[in-house]
């Protein structure tokens, strides 16, 4: 056990390093950003000096990125070029509200998706199973910002339910939460459905029909319990494809999130915050994927002989 | 097992109608674009002053309608489906024929660059590439050059991945141990023996990619990080278009129809192959 979650962990720090090697490279061909985010206007040496030096430019690539590494140890992103805030204050702001918005979704989306694909797996290979295969597809066949828009324009223009933006009250969650988990649910229906379909053809089932209990008993308290622990693993594991989804889907609905975050600071060219917020939400993605990995060894003994 | 074999009758009929539907989705969009040139020769770019922001069917010569400065969305639709088509068969060809040459020769002459190579395809794929890509695009600048390279250095490795596995199964078959008796070459066996029996999921991997390409892709492209967007897209379709979703919803409705059957379509075909080159449903999720 504990080689297994060695080689995990070992994993996770290379990936660590990979994502911030990258986001360190990525700045560092960005050409002068002193003089892009100046935009070439009347500027002293001294202000382009300052903004080399905020990103650590005019070290060397290795020591540039070892003080990059240093900050995220410490916690310290630097301070935005836009009103000098620390950028690690404006994630704190933003990250809830991202977080938030991916709970939500992944809730709803089990909700959804756990009924449909027992019905899926207990019709297999019949009329109701081929349509929520088909609807399944469907579901994986439109961009996840297109289906914001088309819950904006339903419900906020012409039902005039919902308010269209921001982040106020329980109803601002409705449509992200929802785009978000339909997106989802049409992976985690299939997801569902194999694992089910799995769980029901082991000889316990058959032990359990056997006796004579009742489909519904055979099926919730034996099948859906076990097929629990993998499905649970699946879905965490879509958590990078969820936070990468949310990240574009804030944008339609104004939401105050990371992706917010990141954005204004693209248009701005506020490098210090967007480097700070892409680093903390992929270093958010392979902690979660980390967990559930090694979460899935202590539970399922096989896993780890993979 | 007997349940695979004994397919039930409306099993088959949605095996037929995924080919059927996802031939017609595909097949027609792709012609409309091949042509798009013959049937809208002013590539969606002429303003009917007059007829600006027009409900669709309402008039034959513009169908679908008119965005804000009378350019006709139904042609825009289908020219903007030249980038997106483009962007997803060049970047699935690029990734494709990388990922499978390190594949085979990975797979066939193993060794520590096997090792090394499996070792760096794990940890990219745990890399959160839509983050990296806005990282990039955001501070390289964009275009849809910059975005198929991106596709391409993020999807190579499930090509080589795939078919390493692949070879690894194969090269102690007796077919290919066979071959290497009677002194065939390496290169030989790779490309005439190995090769072909590889094809297979290769090609649903394909299918399935071009379909997320084409996603992703009008994703960057909303974003402002994608194609240029004076160039008809759909991605920039839909970003222009939100902003008078109000006073407007055809310009915002209709590039998406555009972008969700044609991925259907290959979602679709997709799933048939998957279907038709692995019955067993063993590789199916």
């Amino acid at each position: 056990m504990a080689g297994f979650i060695l080689k995990r962990l070992l994993q996770a720090i290379f990936v660590v390093l990979a994502v911030t090697l990258i986001v360190s490279f990525a700045i560092r061909i960005s050409g002068d950003p002193a003089m892009m985010i100046m935009g070439g206007g009347n500027v002293s040496e001294q202000d382009l000096r300052n903004i080399r030096q905020a990103l650590g430019l005019e070290r060397p690539f290795f020591a540039q990125y070892l003080g990059f590494l240093r900050g995220i140890l410490t916690g310290d992103f630097g301070r935005s070029f836009m009103g000098g805030a620390p950028v690690s204050g404006l994630i704190a702001q933003a990250l809830p509200a991202t977080l938030l918005l991916a709970f939500a979704s992944l809730l709803t989306s089990i909700v959804l998706s756990v009924p449909l694909g027992i019905y899926a797996a207990v019709k297999r290979g019949r009329w109701p199973d081929q349509l929520i295969r088909i609807l399944s597809l469907v579901g994986l066949s439109f961009p996840n910002f297109w289906l914001a828009i088309m819950m904006v324009l339903l419900f906020s223009i012409v039902l005039g339910l919902l308010p269209p933006s921001g982040m106020e009250g329980l109803e601002s969650f409705v449509m992200p939460a929802l785009t978000m988990a339909i997106i989802l649910t049409a992976t985690n229906v299939r997801l569902v459905r194999t694992s089910m379909l799995e769980t029901l053809s082991q000889q316990y089932i058959m032990v359990a029909r056997s006796k004579g209990l009742r489909d519904r008993v055979v099926l919730y308290k034996h099948a859906l319990r076990n097929s629990a622990i993998p499905l649970v693993t699946y879905i965490g594991l879509q958590f990078g494809t969820l936070i990468g989804g949310i990240v574009i889907v804030e944008r339609v609905f104004n939401w105050p999130g990371m992706g917010t975050l990141a954005f204004d600071a693209i248009s701005n060219r506020d490098y210090p915050v967007l480097q700070g917020a892409i680093t903390v939400l992929a270093l958010f993605i392979v902690a979660i994927n980390l967990l559930v990995d090694i979460a899935y060894g202590l539970i399922d003994p096989r896993i780890r002989t993979e | 097992m007997a349940a695979a074999q004994a397919a039930p009758p409306s099993r088959r009929f949605f095996h037929s109608f995924e080919l059927v539907l996802g031939l017609l989705l595909t097949g027609g969009m792709g012609l409309a674009v091949l042509f798009s040139g013959y049937l809208f020769p002013d590539g969606g770019e002429s303003m009917d002053l007059m007829a600006r922001l027009l409900p669709p069917f309402q008039s034959p010569a513009h169908l679908f309608g008119t965005d804000p400065l009378g350019r006709d969305v139904l042609a825009r639709v289908i020219v903007g489906g030249k980038i997106s088509l483009t962007v997803g068969i060049v970047s699935v060809m690029g990734a494709v024929v990388i990922g499978t040459l390190v594949g085979l020769v990975a797979g066939y002459y193993r060794g520590v660059a096997e090792i090394v190579l499996m070792r760096f395809a794990d940890i990219q794929l745990a890399l959160p590439f839509i983050l990296i890509a806005i990282m990039f695009l955001a501070i390289l600048g964009t275009g849809v050059d910059k975005v198929i390279f991106f596709m391409i250095v993020a999807q190579w490795v499930q090509y080589a991945r795939l078919v390493r596995g692949s070879v690894l199964a194969l090269r102690e078959r007796e077919f290919i141990l066979s071959a290497r008796a009677i002194g065939v070459g390496s290169g030989r066996i790779i490309f005439t023996h190995i090769l072909p029996n590889v094809l297979g999921p290769i090609v649903i991997l394909m299918t399935l990619n071009v379909a997320n390409n084409i996603l992703l892709e009008s994703s960057l492209t909303f974003l402002g990080l994608g194609v240029d967007p004076l160039i008809p897209s759909w991605g920039g379709m839909l970003a222009d278009g939100r902003t008078y979703l109000q006073s407007a919803w055809w310009v915002s409705v209709f590039p998406g129809l555009a972008i969700m059957f044609t991925v259907l379509g290959l979602n679709l075909l997709g799933d048939w192959l998957r279907d038709y080159l692995d019955p067993t449903g063993q590789s199916s999720t």
